[in-house]
């Protein structure tokens, strides 16, 4: 699902709100039929969430965040997965230097190396293709697409259309009242 | 079962609730203002003179009534701020709001007059007795409060905020009270002796009710003028409190 | 889970030792005002040793609350926060091994540092163990406590500031039995009831803040 708007029309917002981090005002807002905030930790378990901010520590190196991340996540990764995976995105050389001498589109890489070893069912993305370059762009493209065609789910704020192959898309626009639905 | 139900929460709506609080307020005004009238005249010139402290002992008529009401006062906050989150209902958290200074005043009109019925008692204007400590660390816990949901921008952040900080309030209060007493007794330090219950007259007990009546009935006049200046600011979006303007211009 | 809980410890205290300034700005902070008093005071020690053990157990107090606003400034600030929020784990014992982090960080260098300092102050050694063990034991206190002023006020201009107004008063306790036992083993008493209750407010302090922490982090990034 692609969540479009002018700035400042609440795409972040709806995002968080989504993800449980924002209490929503009316309405509510479940997951297999219960309110999140009584399924929480199902729910979670089940999402993966990045937003604006890359969410990694400036004082440890790309490893070190990623397995620190994915053991809260309850999803332990080992070192050599994580040197592996860092491989594979094109960071190598970049495993052991801390994450502040890395440039910003390093940074969002590492950020989004989450989502290759992710097992989550919805993915919640807030403009994960900004600061990326055109490979990275391809790659991330790549692996949404892997996880849709695995049956997964994907909520994402984007300019850049994801080319799919199969599934379900849904346009939503915000500030316009209905979603466009199109078949790939 | 059902009726009473959407009855209670007719009212926890800040839009209905507003015209009843400007109804309830000067009902409360009218007794309070009674009620200490009363109180105070029975205080001055019907309650008996102490025979040991004389015409000072006087000013308990205000202080044991203030003492009383800061500590009520903050128990009822931290009950509208545990139904507020459990209900998830706004009207509550602007009745804490709304409760907090009045509350903060007895705290503090509490501590005057104690350090105003010391000095002629004891010789010095502040004693470092259990309950006046316990009375001042509550005034801090009053302030705290303020100013943590003064200090929030967003309003929902702010209510609920200030909402956990009473309950932790609340559930420290007794531990700070025990604390703070052990600590009296082991330094043996100053302990203020009310007139035990014994030699309490019956005329000084009912002075002391009628003042704490007046006191209650204070506080729910000030909270209910508080509450709608709340509900008008925290609501002036919205189209009735926009109606409600209009028809007042 | 506690695998979990291993990791955010181990997670704040590698990134404390690879930024250790943030560490010894809270101890020298406790160090600085503990060598203030005698200066304030006079260097008699009969008054020194009178008033030592409340100095070192302020001093460790204002220390502790120092540096409770940084507790999850910086992972709200990166978004790291974010992803504790949604991680499928207990918030509560996320919280915890925050604060056992924290603790580490900036509550046992204090507890250390204490003794030291209470030489400065002509403490016997009696006194001296029962301070250290009373630290020990009413410090994490601290931490925990704290850790709600810090949730609560996580992000506010003036979060340094209110957050002592918030937790100032929530110390009393700590602060009375703490100084308590130190002075209770000076007069000859035994600081052994004073240390029992610290460690019983401990406990008390750990099944009890951490829900309000987590409560709190939830309200607060929202």
């Amino acid at each position: 699902m692609y969540l479009r708007g002018p700035n400042g029309s609440g795409k972040t917002t709806l995002l968080r709100t989504l993800a449980g981090l924002l209490r929503a005002e009316t309405g509510e807002i479940r997951w297999d039929g219960k309110p999140i905030h009584q399924v929480r930790e199902a729910y979670h378990h089940e999402l993966l969430y990045l937003g604006h901010l890359n969410a990694l520590k400036e004082d440890l190196n790309p490893v070190e965040n990623l397995r620190m991340d994915a053991a809260v996540r309850a999803n332990p990764l080992a070192e050599d997965a994580a040197w592996q995976l860092l491989a594979n995105i094109g960071l190598r050389g970049c495993e052991d230097l801390p994450v502040k001498y890395l440039s910003q589109g390093q940074k969002r890489r590492v950020a989004l190396a989450r989502l290759w070893v992710s097992r989550a069912a919805l993915w919640i993305l807030d403009e994960p293709f900004s600061a990326l370059d055109v490979a990275s762009v391809d790659a991330l493209q790549a692996v949404i697409r892997a996880h849709l065609s695995r049956g997964g789910m994907a909520i994402l704020t984007t300019h850049q259309e994801v080319e799919l192959t199969s599934g379900t898309v849904c346009l939503v626009t915000l500030g316009s009242d209905l979603p466009e639905v199109r078949h790939a | 079962m059902q009726n009473r139900l959407i009855n209670w929460f007719k009212f926890s709506s800040p839009a209905t609730f507003y015209p009843l609080a400007r109804r309830l307020a000067p009902i409360f005004w009218a007794i309070a203002i009674v009620l200490v009238a009363i109180g105070l005249y029975m205080s001055f010139f019907v309650a008996p003179v102490d025979y040991k402290q004389g015409d000072g002992y006087r000013i308990i008529f205000i202080h044991v009534p203030a003492s009383w009401m800061s500590m009520f006062i903050y128990l009822v906050m931290a009950g509208w701020s545990a139904i507020g989150l459990i209900f998830n209902t706004r009207l509550s958290f602007m009745m804490s709001q709304a409760l907090a200074p009045t509350g903060a005043l007895f705290a503090f009109i509490s501590l005057w007059t104690g350090s105003f019925w010391g000095k002629p008692m004891w010789g010095t204007w502040w004693v470092w007795d259990a309950r006046i400590t316990s009375e001042l660390i509550l005034l801090f816990l009053y302030l705290g409060y303020m100013a943590l949901v003064a200090a929030i921008d967003d309003r929902r952040r702010a209510d609920r905020a200030g909402a956990i900080l009473l309950l932790v309030g609340v559930v420290n209060i007794p531990i700070i009270y025990f604390s703070v007493k052990w600590w009296n007794t082991l330094h043996q330090g100053a302990t203020i002796k009310m007139n035990g219950q014994t030699s309490m007259d019956e005329t000084m007990l009912l002075t002391m009710l009628i003042m704490a009546l007046g006191f209650w009935a204070y506080s729910i006049a000030a909270a209910m003028v508080r509450v709608q200046s709340i509900i008008l600011e925290r609501e002036a979006g919205s189209t009735w409190a926009q109606e409600l303007i209009g028809e007042r211009a | 889970m506690l695998e979990t809980l291993a990791w955010i410890v181990r997670r704040d205290v590698t990134i404390a030792l690879r930024r250790r300034t943030d560490v010894f700005t809270t101890l020298i902070f406790f160090v600085i005002v503990i060598s203030l008093f005698p200066l304030g005071v006079g260097p008699d020690l009969d008054t020194l040793r009178l008033i030592a053990p409340g100095v070192v157990w302020v001093g460790a107090l204002l220390a502790s609350m120092l540096a409770l606003e940084q507790l999850f400034l910086a992972d709200h600030r990166d978004g790291t926060l974010e992803q504790i929020l949604l991680a499928p784990q207990p918030l509560p014992l996320l919280v915890i091994g925050k604060v056992v982090a924290h603790w580490l960080i900036t509550g046992l260098p204090l507890v250390v540092m204490a003794p030291v300092l209470g030489l400065q102050y002509d403490l016997s050694a009696e006194a001296l163990e029962v301070m250290v063990w009373s630290l020990l034991l009413g410090t994490p206190t601290l931490s925990l406590l704290g850790a709600i002023a810090a949730a609560l006020t996580l992000g506010l201009r003036a979060g340094g500031v209110l957050v002592a107004l918030l937790v100032l008063p929530l110390y009393i306790p700590v602060l009375i039995f703490g100084a308590g036992a130190v002075e209770a083993t000076t007069s000859g008493l035994g600081g052994s009831a004073h240390l029992s209750l610290l460690g019983a407010m401990l406990l008390l302090a750990l099944l009890g803040t951490p829900l309000a922490t987590a409560a709190a982090l939830r309200v607060s990034s929202g």
